[in-house]
């Protein structure tokens, strides 16, 4: 087996940030438990902000974003992770997801994680971030990543709570992520139905 | 190859203004336009449709006729006509009426819309919107070439007997056009008749079209309507000339960057990077242009939107007297290089001829017959 390919996807927009700080926490603890010269992929959405905006409007991705997503989509599992804003995602982590094709997550592993001030939104990785990616018919490990700001006081940069559940949900999906297939390229037109049959006899 | 315009019929604000034309306005602009497009030698005019604001082409054939009578030369079609929501039985004879005054003029681009309530109005269901295409385009087809038909369907009441009239001119049917922008089920279908294909990219980057236009290609072929290189092919290209390029950036810019798609979006030069959009001078509109060839192959048909985004008339007009200068070294250009094996633009004169040769049958291919066979 070729060592997998793990999609970072960070929503996070301040500089420096922790939820790219969280992001890199998790692809570690995921690659630590695959096969050496596994490829970690990190995409700051920050960096693409203005071309996931363009693609809402125009309906097609600028260059920078295309790869992006081919990035995503190629992947073998992705981690996402988003800071909470007024309780949920926030506005870019979903636009990102707005823009991709129907079904270009479908059957993937996915460990979703957020940040935010206090502990006490971390169920909106409940209640909002995993129903998208159900909706996406992506497939979420168990365990979802939650770092209030308290989170990171601990020694050694980390509480052992947090650590903890970094190391599991990193487990999680590098048990998906080692044992998949390498996802289809879905190719619309390898799919069209022979107009005979689309007539239907007609 | 053949060169010409389209228009979407937008009533949009000058954004540099704040003048918004009036209903009547606007359709007399898009009259004069069309009269326009001929005196500069241009081969095509076709107007859109739509059935809510900001847009006024409602009635295209209404307006075709009109244009039709004062023009002499120009082929007048659409960009597009809606097969899905349309019932194929009244454009099959608003068409062939067309066809008759405009002395053959007249070709028409089905398209199925994207506009979602239109469906719901003309009481139809938008996730049905590809078996609407076939189905409708299938009646569309056997109304201009059987004189009575019997038909059953799943959309639409019945038919016994019935005979569209008036029976197209010289018994050929106005040329059909297939225009979609990402569906491989719509290059299929007009793969499957031998119509032509048309690729409005002007929106989106070329790489997405190519797929598109190469499989449309494939499949003509494997109908048995020729080679992949004899399929119809038509494309869409937008530009904004002057003589000098920072006049036409300067200009264009306002009406770019509010303009209905892609406004408020990606800056004028991101754009123009991406897609097929050109803002500069002559000479960058011919040699962009002449990249639609290196992509696509030879093709048959190029459309050019010119009068959207709020561009006051007299603009327009000034902007085809440019379109007029360009358009024969593109002609030059294209004609020199496309194989005599590769067809022209479709006129209903060679498309007479054709039909007279192929009631020969010895003229016939086997795949020909077949297909002829199925259709029936």
């Amino acid at each position: 087996m070729t060592a997998p390919a793990i999609a970072v996807i960070s929503a996070g927009l301040s500089q420096p940030s922790s939820t790219r700080l969280l992001a890199g926490k998790l692809a570690e603890a995921t690659a630590g438990q695959l096969p050496a010269g596994t490829e970690v992929i990190t995409i700051e959405l920050r960096d693409l902000a203005h071309d996931i905006v363009n693609a809402l409007l125009t309906g097609f991705p600028a260059p920078a974003l295309r790869e992006a997503i081919e990035q995503v989509v190629s992947a073998d599992a992705l981690i996402a992770v988003t800071p909470l804003y007024s309780g949920s995602y926030n506005g870019l982590f979903k636009s990102f997801f707005d823009v991709l094709d129907a079904g270009a997550l479908a059957g993937k592993p996915v460990l979703i994680a957020a940040t935010g001030g206090t502990a006490r939104h971390s169920l909106a990785l409940e209640h909002a971030i995993r129903p998208l990616f159900s909706y996406l018919r992506a497939i979420t490990v168990p365990t979802a990543v939650f770092a209030a700001t308290e989170d990171w006081g601990a020694a050694g940069g980390t509480g052992e709570g947090l650590t903890e559940r970094i190391e599991r949900a990193g487990a999680e999906l590098a048990a998906l992520a080692g044992r998949r297939e390498p996802p289809a390229k879905a190719d619309p037109y390898a799919s069209v139905t022979p107009f005979d049959q689309l007539l239907h006899g007609r | 190859m053949q060169f010409g315009i389209f228009s979407v019929g937008d009533v949009t604000t000058d954004p540099t203004n704040g003048r918004t034309p009036t209903e009547h306005e606007r359709i007399k602009a898009m009259v004069t336009i069309a009269r326009k497009a001929e005196d500069i030698g241009l081969d095509v005019f076709a107007t859109g449709e739509h059935h809510n604001p900001p847009f006024v082409p409602s009635s295209p054939t209404t307006m075709l006729g009109y244009i039709a009578a004062r023009t002499e030369k120009l082929i007048l079609s659409t960009a597009t006509t809606l097969i899905t929501t349309n019932d194929p039985v009244k454009i099959a004879e608003d068409f062939a009426m067309l066809q008759h005054l405009a002395d053959g003029r007249v070709d028409l681009m089905l398209g199925r819309g994207n506009t979602g309530p239109v469906y719901p109005w003309f009481g139809k269901d938008i996730g049905q919107g590809i078996e609407l295409a076939i189905e409708n385009y299938h009646l569309l087809y056997r109304l201009w070439r059987e004189d009575v038909v019997d038909w059953e369907g799943e959309f639409r009441t019945p038919l016994q007997g019935f005979t569209a009239t008036p029976r197209p001119l010289d018994g050929v049917p106005p040329f059909v056009w297939h225009g979609s922008i990402r569906s491989p089920e719509i290059a299929e279908q007009a793969a499957y008749y031998g119509d032509g294909f048309f690729a409005n990219h002007i929106f989106w980057p070329t790489e997405h079209f190519v797929r598109l236009v190469d499989f449309y290609r494939q499949r003509f072929a494997h109908y048995g309507h020729g080679t992949p290189e004899q399929a119809i092919v038509g494309l869409g290209g937008q530009v904004y000339m002057r003589k000098n390029s920072q006049d036409a950036v300067r200009e264009f810019r306002p009406y770019f960057d509010n303009a209905p798609v892609y406004g408020h979006g990606p800056s004028l030069e991101e754009f123009t990077g991406q897609t097929p959009l050109t803002v500069g001078s002559p000479q960058e509109v011919i040699d962009k242009t002449l990249t639609f060839r290196e992509h696509f192959g030879d093709y048959q048909r190029q459309l050019f939107l010119m009068d959207h985004a709020g561009l006051p008339l007299k603009t327009v007009l000034e902007q085809l007297d440019l379109l007029g200068d360009v358009v024969p070294v593109l002609r030059r250009e294209l004609d020199a290089v496309r194989p005599a094996d590769v067809p022209d633009g479709p006129t209903h004169e060679a498309r007479v001829a054709a039909s007279v040769a192929d009631a020969d049958p010895a003229e016939a291919g086997e795949a020909g017959s077949e297909l002829e066979a199925s259709r029936r």
